[in-house]
């Protein structure tokens, strides 16, 4: 008597095969999904106390990066810039918006604006913009085109090894210091031989240690 | 280990000699070589720490599943939570967010102020420094201060003004207490009285004069359980007048420590330790180094870095004293009881002391009664030390009075009924009175009782009125320091509770009602330094406080004349029976600490005891009682009875007992209240340190302790390398010839080259004096959680560096040594290729890095580390909930959760940090850019960092000495952590002195 009809003959090719497929499809998958915008939120505008539009400041009234983001040239912290760096201008400019009435309100009552971190890295990461922004890593190249976005977003992954990508090829990404701020800066067509150059000039070197970041 | 019985001397004594057991040994398990210490030496942790042996209740267990289940959906592959920012609304001008500040003030203990830089981030303090300006301080702290974080953040706190149990306003306290004072104005104040603390500070000095000269019959009283009264009163007896005593080791060649804990207590150890390494280090081609000897009962720091030490009795150093003195030939001083007492020791002692007359200091403990001190004053006069090793001024105090008087005095008042009002400032004095005081019992009987104190402590239970008082990081003051600079206490912090000052109280007794502590203090010294006021005051003030300290106000040298001592410093009638010894305990000091688990959990001296204190015998005394440690003993002295559990302490002396105060709580915190036993109980104001009479009673019963003695041990081998200062000059490389080292090549491990940096320790054996501040420095800095005193019973203590004490010689007087032990930093590190997951894996600049986000905790790590300086989260130490605990810790570094293995990192966010600065202006980091939190704590600097590929660097200095050896080198790890060794400068003449200094030859002491 069969045991087995002859479609099992078929199964018996097919399953391993399908088995492997699927359990590397399944790791793809996995790996997909850890990198995709659903895990590391990039792409996704963040509600916010107040409509705060970097394109109209940015691109609108040019104002520098710097002019809020006080700190980024000397700690590790960029820093979120104090109401009254809001209020030095918006006590005369839109004085009476209502779309501004949260930014007044912190400023009469002495209390924080609570913004909604968009570049959240995990606490046992330590990066430090100001060495990175020293050595001529470019705003727009971590932030993106932040003068394009109305409301704040994320375009990279902010993983691991994205940052590594820089880390051990930073001649991809450097670019000289006079143009870290500008949002519109584009790389020249030989950007691996300005990058060497650059990283001789500025002493760049390729720290991948785990310490590095990781205390 | 319990279960051995390491008390057999005789046998421990013939394995000594035959010289088969280990020459330098740890504990009296190690000795006697029982089976219980061989296993503990050979794990990895104690059996069982891997275990989760808590009974499991029901609810536990259905914590547990909940727990697993909702963890199993919640693990790596999650989003992170939307996290917020709250930036300021008007950001301080020198702030820049991200980037600590450092604001100088100062530490006031037992009235006496050290200097300090403190840490602030975004107004949160978070670590304390020494502030290299300050006399005292010199840049370096003592474990007090580094644990004074912590205090500040302590969530037991008292948190709100009340009477009778009931919140009141600070208003209502205002109406209160002035109603108190004025209801007897038309009495002088008679009927008010104030408790404090040995106060220094010149402000409260002022505030309480003006208050005494409004009311003239108002009394003040000042009480420090640990205080100076015996110093004093040793100063009157011997020049007439009460003089402060300044000790100079810079310049001593031969030091004499009469029961004086000189390099650990009091408030100018921090200097005395500073200048005592000094005359010690031999480095850089020194080749000379001071003598110290120590005569004390029981075994301190200051003993263990002793070149000679001799356990005496407290109660004997007396007739040490007036013996050595008649062996000097000093006038004028009667003949000691017993001559021929120690005539083995005091003979040459006196010879060597004779011999370096002007650079000789004998230095007498603040716990000897004042007959000694008056001796020690003739003979440092005799040898003509004064004007060179030893400097008279006038006393630093505002009032120097005799405490223990003043205190019975108020007791005895309260009994009288005189006192009506009292209010107690920052003290606790039904805790740390005398017992037979009866403070308790006699409080009640004043009729207004106000308090102003940090915790709801033992006072506050029995005063209606209690004022939390502010942390001196939240608080505006001034206080002296031992050599009588004044130093301004700026806060860090506004009050977290709404504690209030003593300026504060005072002010409104007074006629500064309403005064803030700030315009109080400032109001002072601008009638000091320029009453005009102004830019030329704001100039000072600010000066003052940028510096720390105001310039100029150090106390000057004077003359004292010493007056015929006679008969006035003979000794007392003898007693019989055991002795027993009163001293502030190591961590928790007078109690004051006891809530503080940096402290409770920071390894005592010699005992390495944690969480407790204990009846500290010597091994001689407890065969002849038949004691053995963890025996729950009753000791019953005059009538008082407290139950104690025993230590056997190598060194100690026999027949003499020592207790620890500070334990035994009954108020004061969660975990102020419960430990140890309270000495307190046994103290009276007849013997308030040290008295014969005490009786030793068997309960039968037994008591846990946690030591960390036996935890974390390496296998014998020559671990700790000690020679004589002849040996050394003879063969100055002996300590890397006692080990053989293979060759380089010799070795299965990647080769790595380091081209940049390469950063390096050393540890200087030679001048480290164990006083565990660098333990307490890197608990601040790298945010270690405290585990409790069951889990260090268990081996599982999360301390990255701990502080290793080994023996040599006699258990009755053994040569201590203390060795800090951090991760080496193996170049060649076992730990890392055993990981599984790469979690611990070698830096560019030869750190072995810990990535705690890709440890899973198998612990194969620690288990092949040789060292066993790897920590393991056994179980969530941190506490993720307390906000004020949240506030302590430091932003720079990863705070670890359970199952995450960890170990010291040679402070590598500093190193980062040092790393982006140098790299933004473009140089490399300088040589001192970089010190570690330890290195930095050091009273003594026997710690050194640096990049040892800087030839000029000191710590590649320090690698190059002939002292500078490996630990475990013959393993071929190439730790970067190495070990300048122990040199000891032996007097040739002493009985037992140390002949050999090699691995070979034994001397088994006297």
């Amino acid at each position: 008597m069969q045991t087995f009809r002859r479609s099992a003959n078929t199964v018996f090719v097919v399953s391993p095969v399908a088995l492997v497929l699927g359990v590397g499809g399944l790791i793809a998958l996995a790996y997909a999904l850890q990198g995709s915008p659903y895990v590391t939120r990039a792409f996704d505008e963040r509600e916010q106390p107040v409509q705060f539009s970097h394109e109209r400041h940015v691109a609108g009234n040019g104002i520098d990066c710097r002019y809020c983001h006080t700190s980024v040239e000397t700690s590790a912290f960029a820093g979120i810039p104090p109401t009254k760096t809001c209020m030095n201008c918006h006590s005369q400019i839109f004085a009476d918006s209502p779309f501004l009435e949260p930014v007044r309100a912190s400023f009469r009552d002495d209390r924080s604006i609570a913004w909604t971190r968009v570049h959240d890295l995990p606490d046992f990461v330590y990066f430090d913009h100001s060495i990175h922004v020293n050595k001529g890593v470019g705003c727009s190249t971590c932030h993106g085109r932040v003068d394009l976005m109305p409301l704040m977003f994320q375009v990279e992954t902010l993983q691991m090894n994205w940052c590594l990508d820089c880390h051990r090829n930073p001649e991809k990404y450097v670019r000289p210091r006079d143009q870290v701020f500008r949002m519109d800066y584009q790389p020249p067509a030989d950007q691996i031989s300005l990058g060497r150059k650059l990283v001789a000039d500025y002493n760049i070197r390729s720290l991948t240690s785990c310490s590095t970041c990781h205390r | 280990m319990n279960d051995a019985t390491p008390n057999d001397l005789a046998a421990i004594r013939a394995r000594l000699e035959q010289a088969r057991g280990p020459e330098y040994w740890r504990s009296l398990e190690e000795l006697a070589g029982t089976p219980a210490f061989q296993e503990a030496l050979h794990r990895e942790f104690p059996q069982g720490a891997s275990e989760l042996t808590d009974p499991v209740s029901r609810r536990t267990l259905l914590k547990l599943m909940g727990a697993s289940l909702a963890l199993a959906g919640i693990t790596a592959c999650t989003r992170q939570p939307a996290e917020k920012i709250y930036p300021y609304v008007r950001q301080p001008e020198e702030l820049v967010p991200g980037r600590p500040l450092f604001f100088a003030t100062a530490m006031p203990l037992d009235g006496y102020g050290t200097g300090l830089l403190v840490e602030s981030h975004e107004g949160r303090p978070t670590k304390v420094e020494g502030n290299p300006e300050h006399p005292v301080s010199r840049g370096s702290t003592d474990a007090f201060a580094q644990a004074s974080i912590l205090g500040l953040y302590d969530p037991d706190r008292s948190t709100a003004i009340t009477y009778l149990g009931e919140i009141r306003p600070w208003g209502a306290f205002l109406t209160a207490a002035k109603a108190a004072v004025e209801a007897r104005r038309a009495r002088g104040g008679a009927g008010v009285r104030l408790l404090t603390g040995t106060i220094t500070s010149p402000t409260l000095g002022e505030q309480i004069r003006a208050l005494t000269a409004e009311f003239p019959e108002l009394r003040w009283h000042q009480w420090d359980p640990a205080g100076r009264d015996q110093a004093r009163a040793g100063a009157a007896l011997a020049f007439g007048e009460i003089a402060e005593t300044h000790y100079q080791l810079g310049q001593a060649a031969v030091i004499l420590a009469l029961d004086a804990d000189f390099l650990a207590c009091g408030p100018a150890s921090l200097r005395l330790a500073r200048e005592f390494a000094d005359g010690r280090r031999l480095t850089g081609g020194r080749r000379e180094m001071n003598r110290l000897y120590a005569v004390e009962p029981s075994p301190t720091l200051t003993g263990s870095v002793a070149d000679h030490r001799l356990p005496v009795p407290a109660t004997a150093i007396h007739g040490f004293a007036l013996a050595l003195a008649a062996a000097l030939g000093v006038p004028g001083l009667p003949q000691p009881r017993d001559a021929s007492a120690h005539a083995g020791w005091i003979v040459p002692l006196a010879r060597d002391l004779q011999a370096h007359r002007g650079r000789s200091v004998v230095i007498v403990g603040d716990e000897q009664p004042a007959a000694v001190h008056a001796v020690a004053h003739a003979i440092n006069e005799a040898l003509g030390n004064v004007g060179t090793t030893v400097v008279y001024t006038d006393p630093v105090e505002v009032s120097p009075v005799d405490q223990l008087a003043s205190l019975s005095e108020l007791a005895a008042d309260m009994e009288a009924g005189l006192v009506e009002t009292l209010f107690i400032l920052g003290s606790n004095p039904v805790y740390t009175a005398p017992a037979d005081l009866e403070f308790g019992r006699r409080l009640e009987k004043v009729k207004q009782r106000f308090h102003l104190g940090q915790h709801l402590d033992e006072t506050a239970a029995l005063c209606q009125w209690h004022v939390p008082e502010a942390h001196y990081l939240e608080s505006w003051g001034d206080v002296r320091a031992a050599d009588g600079t004044a130093s301004l206490i700026q806060p860090l912090i506004a009050p977290l509770h709404g504690g209030r000052t003593a300026h504060e109280v005072l002010g409104a007794l007074g006629q500064q009602a309403g005064q803030s502590a700030h315009s109080i203090v400032r109001a002072y010294w601008q009638a000091r330094l320029a009453p005009e006021g102004g830019p030329a005051f704001e100039g000072q003030w600010r000066r003052a406080l940028h510096d720390g300290l105001i310039p100029g106000t150090a106390a000057t040298a004077r003359a004292v004349k010493l007056a015929v001592l006679g008969d006035r410093v003979a000794e007392p009638p003898p007693r019989q029976g055991l002795e027993i010894v009163f001293r502030a305990d190591p961590t928790v000091h007078d109690g004051r600490f006891a809530n503080n688990p940096w402290l409770q959990e920071l390894p005592k001296p010699h005992t390495k005891l944690t969480w407790d204190n204990a009846a500290l015998v010597s091994p001689s005394t407890a065969a002849r009682l038949g004691l053995a440690n963890e025996d729950l003993v009753e000791l019953r002295y005059r009538g008082r009875r407290v139950e104690a559990p025993v230590w056997v302490v190598p060194g100690q002396a026999a027949d003499s007992i020592t207790v620890h105060l500070g334990y035994g709580r009954e108020r004061g915190g969660r975990i102020a209240a419960g430990p140890g036993f309270d000495a307190y109980r046994l103290r009276t104001t007849s013997a308030p340190w040290a008295e014969r009479g005490l009786e030793v009673a068997q309960t039968g019963r037994r008591y846990r302790l946690a030591s960390a003695q036996n935890q974390q041990m390496i296998d014998a081998r020559p671990v700790v390398r000690s020679a004589t200062l002849e040996e050394f000059r003879r063969q100055p490389g002996f300590a890397r010839e006692m080990a053989h080292e293979p060759p380089r090549t010799l070795t299965l491990y990647p080769e790595q080259e380091y081209k940049g940096y390469a950063w390096a320790m050393t540890i200087d054996l030679n001048t480290c004096i164990g006083c565990g501040a660098c333990v307490a420095a890197c608990n601040a800095e790298n945010n270690i959680p405290v585990v409790g005193k069951t889990e260090v019973s268990r081996g599982r203590r999360m301390h990255w560096l701990r502080v290793d004490r080994y023996y040599r010689g006699d258990p009755e007087n053994p040569e201590a040594f203390n060795q800090p032990v951090p991760c080496m930093h193996c170049e060649k590190a076992p730990c890392e290729v055993v990981c599984p997951t790469a979690a611990t894996v070698h830096s560019a600049e030869g750190l072995n890095d810990m990535v705690y986000n890709r440890c899973v905790g198998t612990r194969y790590c620690s288990n092949n580390c040789p060292y066993k300086v790897r920590r393991f989260n056994f179980l969530l130490y941190q506490d993720w909930n307390t906000p004020t605990l949240k506030m302590a810790r430091n932003p720079d570094v990863t705070v670890r959760s359970r199952g995450v293995m960890e170990k010291c990192t040679y402070c590598v966010q500093r190193i980062n940090q040092a790393r982006v600065e140098a790299e933004k202006e473009g140089r490399p980091i300088r040589d001192g850019e970089v010190v570690t939190a330890c290195a930095a704590a050091c009273p003594t600097k026997a710690i050194v960092f640096g990049d040892q590929n800087d030839a000029a660097s000191a710590v590649a200095k320090n690698k190059a000495e002939p002292l500078n050896y490996s630990l475990l080198g013959d393993l071929n790890t190439r730790p970067r952590t190495t070990y300048l060794a122990a040199v000891r400068n032996v007097n040739p003449e002493m009985p037992g002195a140390r002949a050999g200094g090699g691995d070979d030859h034994h001397e088994a002491g006297r």
